[in-house]
């Protein structure tokens, strides 16, 4: 119990104080603003070519998750290069506490930050496109936007971690970044691609979370794809927390916490 | 029984070349050092740059695995026992990194406790304690990135504190600050030295060592070359003495490190290093007991303009060039 009261503090303290690193930034801060609504507006306006209304809605939809993706694909492991870069890697490696523990609130920190971009972007879509999504579950809705986030969270925990061993690591994040806006289905529907291609979109956490954020907004049945999405969040949290041991035994015997 | 006990400690780093045809170079970083450091002990590390003094500290505080040899921090293995090690023992290191700039000192402080398990019923009081110790009460709320390199340093060394760690290690921590940041650096370090902290120290700095140190070892390519108290590594080279010559090379047409070896070969002479000044340089040649060889050495650098030229006793860090030189 102590123990679990000990990781509590660490994950919220540590979560405050990431976010206050993130937030007094007025270049991240203006980046954040920026960076979702430019690829919100550009999906939109291609949408917007059809003609159809409910293509709009799902792509508005589909745009306000796409932009929480690439805060959390890029950010998440770019944050954990920072760390090296700032010195202050070592330090979370030499400290007692476990390295999860101390990578888990930076993910979840830029998961918050995530938050805003979401709103951020349903906003615009309804100022600027006149997108009215009207929501016919608000609590299923409110439900798979935070377990989306969370299980996005925890998949940039698991790309941070491959961070802490090697070097180039935060370039699997960009890598990512693209692919995952139509691996995740936020803009064209997954039925469009080859079967592969599914396989692969269903064993990331976005993809459940997208499909439940529709059917929350369409008056679905939004729980088997949230529970989904929850256990692939929890899995990969799971690899994460198990992978950071042993990727740090690794980068002790490589020499790789330290830029030289 | 000793805090901490290396015993041989070797590490190789594996360096590659090449795009296409990859070529594998092993490096050896430490060969097979050995030391140990008694509880209340303020141990330096000396030695010139790439000598293996982050290495071993960085085997030491377990973020390094050694390759072979082994070291134990209070009977703890650094190795096997790398979590509970960590409990035990405080990191700092010299420059500007390491800290989280955006926050404040005391929002880093309070990072670093949650970190390092300080109960949170003691974090206020132990923070402010070491605040005060370091000199930046007052200072607290302000963010890092205004600090000068000093309060970075000194607000380093709080962080290293905050779980009172039974060794803490210094690497190098006034490198870079201005010599009354430096002197207040040396006077905070005599301060937990009074008080009873172990701790390890590396510098370049032999005067700094030289005035903290109850006992130094000096490092070279990766090998330990000396160990013993300032005085000891003193007395090695007393027994003779040191003549410096100033010379400015850039006014005549010869070269004076041209002329080191013919320096060097002269009868009477144990070693010879060029120091660069501004305005030129300052031959140091240590030299035998009872033997004069000034005229000899003055002798041999024609061609090149001289200045000062100066006999004195050799201070430690004529001991030390002459032990990494040797």
């Amino acid at each position: 119990m102590r123990g679990f009261m000990r990781g509590a503090r660490v994950l919220g303290v540590g979560w405050i104080l990431q976010l206050k690193i993130l937030a007094v930034s007025a270049f991240d801060g203006i980046l954040n603003i920026i960076y979702p609504l430019f690829f919100a507006t550009t999906a939109l306006l291609m949408f917007r070519q059809s003609g159809d209304p409910q293509a709009l809605v799902y792509a508005g939809l589909g745009a306000a998750v796409m932009g929480t993706w690439s805060a959390m694909a890029t950010s998440a492991s770019g944050a954990l290069q920072g760390q090296r870069w700032q010195g202050t890697l070592e330090l979370l490696v030499t400290a007692p506490t476990r390295v999860a523990l101390a990578v888990l609130p930076i993910t979840a920190a830029l998961a918050t930050v995530a938050l805003y971009s979401l709103v951020a972007t349903l906003i615009w879509g309804r100022v600027l496109f006149g997108i009215e999504v009207h929501i016919a579950s608000p609590l299923a809705f409110a439900v798979a936007l935070l377990v989306t986030l969370a299980s996005l969270a925890t998949f940039g925990f698991l790309l941070s971690v491959t961070v802490v061993r090697y070097r180039t690591g935060w370039a699997l994040g960009n890598l990512l970044e693209y692919p995952g806006w139509l691996l995740c289905g936020f803009l064209v529907p997954l039925d469009l691609f080859p079967e592969w291609v599914r396989v692969i979109a269903r064993a990331l956490p976005p993809t459940w979370g997208m499909d439940a954020i529709r059917a929350a907004a369409a008056g679905l049945d939004p729980w088997f794809d949230i529970a989904v999405c929850a256990g692939l969040g929890v899995g990969y949290a799971a690899l994460g927390a198990f992978l950071s041991e042993r990727l740090i035994d690794s980068a002790r015997r490589h020499a790789t916490l330290a830029l030289t | 029984m000793s805090i901490l006990e290396a015993r041989d400690l070797r590490r190789t780093f594996t360096t590659t070349t090449g795009v296409l045809r990859r070529n594998r170079k092993q490096v050896e970083a430490v060969r097979g050092v050995s030391f140990a450091i008694e509880p209340g002990e303020l141990f330096g590390l000396l030695g010139p740059n790439g000598a293996g003094k982050t290495t071993t500290i960085k085997m030491l505080i377990t973020l390094l695995l050694p390759t072979a040899g082994s070291a134990n921090i209070l009977g703890l293995d650094v190795v096997r026992d790398a979590r509970e090690v960590r409990r035990h023992i405080g990191y700092v290191f010299g420059g500007d990194r390491g800290l989280y700039e955006r926050l404040s000192a005391q929002d880093n402080l309070r990072y670093f406790a949650e970190l390092y398990a300080v109960p949170a019923r003691d974090q206020r009081a132990r923070i402010g304690e070491l605040l005060e110790l370091v000199g930046l009460t007052g200072r607290e709320k302000e963010r890092v990135e205004g600090f000068s390199r000093g309060m970075r340093q000194r607000l380093h060394i709080a962080r290293g504190l905050l779980h009172d760690p039974a060794l803490l290690f210094l690497d190098e921590p006034s490198i870079g600050i201005d010599p009354v940041g430096a002197r207040e650096l040396r006077a905070t370090i005599a301060g937990l030295r009074s008080a009873g902290k172990t701790i390890l120290l590396t510098t370049h700095y032999m005067f700094e060592a030289d005035e903290l140190c109850d006992r130094i070892a000096v490092l070279s390519q990766g090998e330990l070359v000396a160990e013993g108290t300032p005085a000891q590594l003193k007395a090695r080279v007393t027994a003779g003495s040191v003549v410096e010559v100033e010379t400015f090379s850039g006014v005549g047409p010869a070269d004076v490190r041209g002329k080191v070896d013919a320096v060097g070969a002269l009868p009477g002479v144990r070693s010879v290093v060029v120091d660069d000044r501004p305005d030129g340089e300052t031959v140091v040649v240590q030299v035998e007991p009872g033997v004069d060889v000034t005229a000899a050495v003055l002798g041999t650098l024609t061609g090149i303009r001289v200045g000062r030229v100066v006999t004195r006793e050799p201070t430690l860090e004529d001991a030390y060039v002459q032990l990494v030189s040797s």
